[in-house]
């Protein structure tokens, strides 16, 4: 079943004409018809998921809008910076009109009268594909004053940001947009009663928005009976790392993982294995090879210890020394945190220091210990969870390979010639030295 | 043992090395009598501050502008869209050195991103960095940097060329980016992304 891939390919679906003439905008005049409780209604009982990486209920979300008149605000956040995410900048790219209609959905649902894309600013050639689709799309009297004669109104403007990974956390794109540095604000406030400009807020992802016209179009029951229970709909999977043909493929949630990186993606190249992927972005705790058989949606990932996140895979083969992974994801969290939380600005900083010293043979196991604990740290005491995005992988790479870890260590210490590993356990080699061999007292 | 690395004056820690002068009065709004800006950047700024609810939301895009016609952030560009916007330079450039693409050092106008995070260093992204550095040699119009995750892993390993996607890319490549680069030519047209069917379309192809 595809949805939002349908025709994705064809020449100048980028054009309104071409895209009308699939049936687009017809689900808008459908939605502007509808009452706002009832398209909210809709959306909920759809249960759609937010597809940026958290999974919030996307109609729930809407509905914790305050009703009152004023300035609202909705805000589709295409900062795709996820490591292994491209679906975002496919859909924009190459369906531009799926999104702006599913934004104006979105918008009549939320009752918001002022709408923002912000791509990061690495998209520009797919910011300026959106910024002609807008102004097709205003041309054509779907945005602006009195949509379709309604009294919707909507303004929209792509915002172009300017390369920082942070930004994708909503609170620090609300604040990126305000033109400030992108730091993430301390939530509650929810940007839903305080986001941007201290107005009330709706912040979605573009695959998010992009499914809304085709929910209103089969209607929210036929939609969520695509998928699995808690999954419905479909998913766009980006797939890649050592994979045969990497890319995105758009799925209904729940098919086994394994018919996803060996049937779609081709698996690893001839004669390697997996050795670990991580199944939601680099900010997923990994899975192994005896994960394979899981169907892919967001309980079973959740219950496998990790997460759907942004359905982004990365397939690692076994060719790759985990400590490799560790260390670059390490040093790409250092590189991105914005610095305002203690534990993830330092812990991030340590962690890439240890893995440094791992690296290069200084260490002992009791680093890995050391270097687990300093995750622990840093998981849920920081405004956003950027510093949670390094933790949880990392732990769950010192879970999985710790045996790798150590021997890595060892063979590191031989190729650089550093003599004797330092004692694990320094208290006993002295107590020992001193007083014979040490006996436990039971 | 792992060495130090030290910055200016024998601190571990970067970022500090520009003193600041306590006997300067911070810098206020620029005048505008006093502060020439070109016009077409006057008009273009402008135009951005009255698309938004506030306009400080356009320091960004200001900031690129500056940039695209200065080559990079430098006191003057901040200076120029300080007086344009009314802003205090300091807001801008606390702004401008917050975020990776707003050079606030000087630097080529020709930006060559190469990605080396995971995705891409799976399949060999360092090297592509290193033979671009080798390529580029010490042109000082280009800028060759290592970019986090840019978004197109189905490419891997890529780069982005003054905006444009190309991947996957043979270490070989990087010499035909240069000259493609200095000639004026378009970069790689047979490896640029926007060309590319997506990998759900080839797969339905061929079942």
């Amino acid at each position: 079943m595809e949805l939002l891939y349908k025709n994705i390919d064809e020449p100048g679906l980028n054009t309104i004409a071409v895209y009308e003439s699939h049936g687009g905008y017809q689900s808008l005049r459908k939605a502007l018809a509808m009452d706002r409780a009832d398209l909210i209604q809709e959306l909920e009982s759809s249960e759609l998921r937010g597809r940026g990486g958290a999974g919030f209920s996307m109609g729930k979300k809407a509905s914790f809008l305050p009703k009152d008149k004023m300035d609202k605000y909705l805000v589709c956040n295409a900062d795709e910076s996820e490591p292994g995410t491209f679906k975002d900048r496919e859909l924009m790219q190459k369906n531009p009109h799926q999104l702006i209609e599913g934004l104006i959905i979105g918008a009549h649902a939320a009752s918001a009268n002022c709408a923002f894309i912000y791509i990061r600013g690495e998209y520009d050639y797919v910011a300026d594909i959106l910024d002609a689709a807008v102004a097709e799309a205003r041309a054509a009297g779907y945005l602006g004053d009195n949509i379709l004669g309604t009294d919707q109104s909507l303004s929209l403007v792509v915002h172009r940001g300017a390369g920082a990974y942070i930004c994708g956390e909503e609170t620090a794109l609300l604040d990126s947009l305000e033109g400030k540095r992108g730091n993430p604000r301390l939530k509650p406030p929810f940007p839903a009663n305080q986001g941007l400009y201290q107005g009330p807020t709706l912040i979605n992802n573009v695959e998010t928005l992009s499914n809304l016209s085709h929910i209103v179009r089969m209607g929210a029951k036929a939609w969520s009976e695509l998928g699995v229970k808690n999954s419905s709909g479909t998913k766009v999977v980006s797939i890649s790392g050592n994979v045969q043909r990497p890319g995105n493929y758009e799925i209904e949630l729940g098919i086994k993982s394994r018919d996803l990186i060996y049937g779609l993606a081709g698996g690893p190249p001839d004669g390697r294995e997996v050795k670990f992927w991580f199944p939601g972005g680099s900010s997923a705790p990994i899975l192994t090879a005896e994960h394979l058989d899981l169907p892919y949606d967001f309980d079973s990932m959740a219950g496998a210890g990790s997460m759907l996140g942004s359905g982004a895979i990365i397939v690692i083969d076994d060719s790759v020394p985990v400590v490799d992974v560790a260390l670059k994801l390490a040093t790409f969290y250092r590189n991105e945190s914005c610095g305002k939380c203690t534990p993830c600005r330092e812990g991030t900083n340590w962690t890439v220091h240890m893995l440094e010293r791992i690296d290069s043979g200084e260490a002992t196991p009791m680093d890995l210990d050391i270097m687990a604990s300093v995750q622990e740290h840093i998981t849920d005491h920081c405004l956003c969870v950027l510093g949670d995005s390094m933790a949880m992988p990392i732990s769950s790479m010192i879970k999985y390979f710790r045996p790798e870890f150590e021997s890595h260590i060892e063979a590191a210490r031989h190729r650089n010639d550093l003599g004797a590993p330092p004692s694990p356990h320094p208290v006993e080699a002295v107590g020992s030295a001193a007083a014979g061999p040490y006996t436990s007292v039971a | 043992m792992t060495e130090v690395r030290r910055f200016t004056h024998g601190s571990r820690i970067p970022g500090w090395d520009d003193a600041v002068d306590f006997s300067k009065d911070p810098a206020v709004v620029p005048d505008a009598a006093t502060t020439p800006v070109p016009e077409h950047l006057r008009a273009e700024i402008e135009e951005y501050m009255a698309r938004y609810p506030d306009f400080r939301s356009a320091s960004i895009p200001a900031l690129r502008a500056a940039q695209r016609e200065h080559g990079w952030c430098s006191p003057l560009a901040i200076e120029q869209t300080a007086c344009v916007m009314g802003l205090t330079p300091g807001y801008l450039t606390a702004v401008g050195t917050f975020y990776d693409m707003i050079e606030t050092q000087p630097t080529g106008r020709q930006a060559i991103y190469v990605c080396t995070n995971i995705s891409c260093s799976l399949r060999g992204g360092d090297a592509i960095y290193s033979a671009m550095l080798e390529a580029a040699a010490d042109d000082s119009d280009l800028n060759v940097r290592h970019f986090e995750c840019l978004g197109a892993c189905d490419i891997a390993p890529m780069a982005s060329v003054n905006g444009e996607y190309v991947g996957p890319l043979e270490p070989s490549d990087c010499a035909t980016i240069i000259a493609d680069i200095k000639a004026g030519r378009e970069v790689l047209p047979d490896k640029q992304l926007r060309r590319r069917p997506s990998a759900h379309t080839i797969a339905k192809q061929e079942s």
